[in-house]
């Protein structure tokens, strides 16, 4: 009994399965990353352009928290997923001071959109 | 939008002049000062939340400063430009004097930004690219307010918010969009 509710409430822990993203309503979710992010071009937050498969922390000439750049993560949909659900519990430190995007399908067309968005021209 | 709705541009903006508050004055109504700084509880977690938001307002009064020196804006867009980047010059002063008061370094602007200064053709499109920053504003505020831990900071950032908010509205009136698209923003 007392592992099944440990497993549960592990489980509550975990962001919700995020169910399949569209990229197209990824693009709107978007814009509530333009205060500081932009696809091509690093701004007070770095470029997003070829995120998927890409070290959290490695955009050359970017300065990172340190809390992010000796995270460990390989930013791809999962950890995506669960940065973005609650990115100063998933990495305390982070200098982004923003609540997250709580909504699961939200995030799945978000993250959907960065996936699209390929890989950097330069 | 309905016709009895629209506002001819040029008392639009003579109206949006005189009615945009003073984000100075909202804050210091906010109480936002040394004794609630310390008062916080946690306030490393909120100078970084701070410092994330003073980034921000810095590069936005950047960006208006490009859209000012461009030689796109006419008046009283350009008038309207300025009197934006005021404003964000009013919340990046007392986000940083905030940061200081929590003993925290407020970050300092960049030595560059690397603006899309090629898509910059026309006044609609610097319009535009302000646009977007200011939506992104509102949503970062948004993204701020529920994660500081002093109550008075939330309060502080949400009257922020609702300028950049109206900054938002005023850039879509004068791009000849519907100014308020929705009932509640993200």
């Amino acid at each position: 009994m007392i592992l099944l509710l440990s497993a549960s409430l592990a489980a509550a822990a975990q962001p919700a399965a995020a169910p399949g993203g569209d990229a197209v309503r990824g693009a709107a979710i978007y814009e509530r990353c333009q205060a500081c992010h932009s696809l091509e071009r690093n701004r007070t937050g770095p470029k997003h352009c070829g995120l998927i498969g890409r070290r959290a922390g490695g955009v050359a000439g970017f300065s990172y928290s340190p809390a992010l750049e000796h995270s460990g993560i390989v930013w791809s949909t999962e950890s995506l997923d669960r940065f973005l659900t609650a990115p100063l519990a998933a990495v305390p430190g982070t200098r982004m001071g923003y609540a997250g995007v709580k909504d699961p399908q939200e995030r799945a067309d978000l993250i959907a959109f960065l996936a699209a968005a390929g890989p950097c021209d330069n | 939008m309905p016709e009895s709705t629209i506002v001819p541009r040029r008392s639009f903006f003579a109206a949006a002049g005189k009615t945009t508050l003073s984000a100075g004055a909202v804050l210091l109504l906010a109480g936002c000062g040394t004794r609630q700084a310390a008062m916080a509880a946690d306030p490393a977690a909120d100078v970084n939340v701070l410092n994330a938001a003073l980034g921000a307002e810095q590069e936005a009064i950047a960006a208006y400063q490009v859209g000012a020196e461009s030689g796109l804006l006419t008046q009283p867009v350009l008038d309207l430009a300025v009197q934006f980047q005021g404003h964000h010059k009013e919340h990046a002063d007392l986000l940083a004097k905030t940061v200081r008061d929590f003993g925290g370094q407020p970050v300092e602007p960049l030595p560059r930004y690397d603006f899309p200064t090629e898509q910059l053709t026309s006044e609609a499109d610097v319009l535009r690219f302000a646009a977007g920053l200011e939506k992104g504003a509102v949503s970062a505020y948004l993204g701020a307010v529920p994660l500081f831990h002093e109550r008075e900071l939330a309060k502080a950032a949400a009257s922020i918010l609702g300028d950049e908010a109206m900054h938002w509205a005023v850039l879509r009136q004068a791009l000849g969009e519907n100014p308020v698209p929705v009932a509640f923003v993200s």
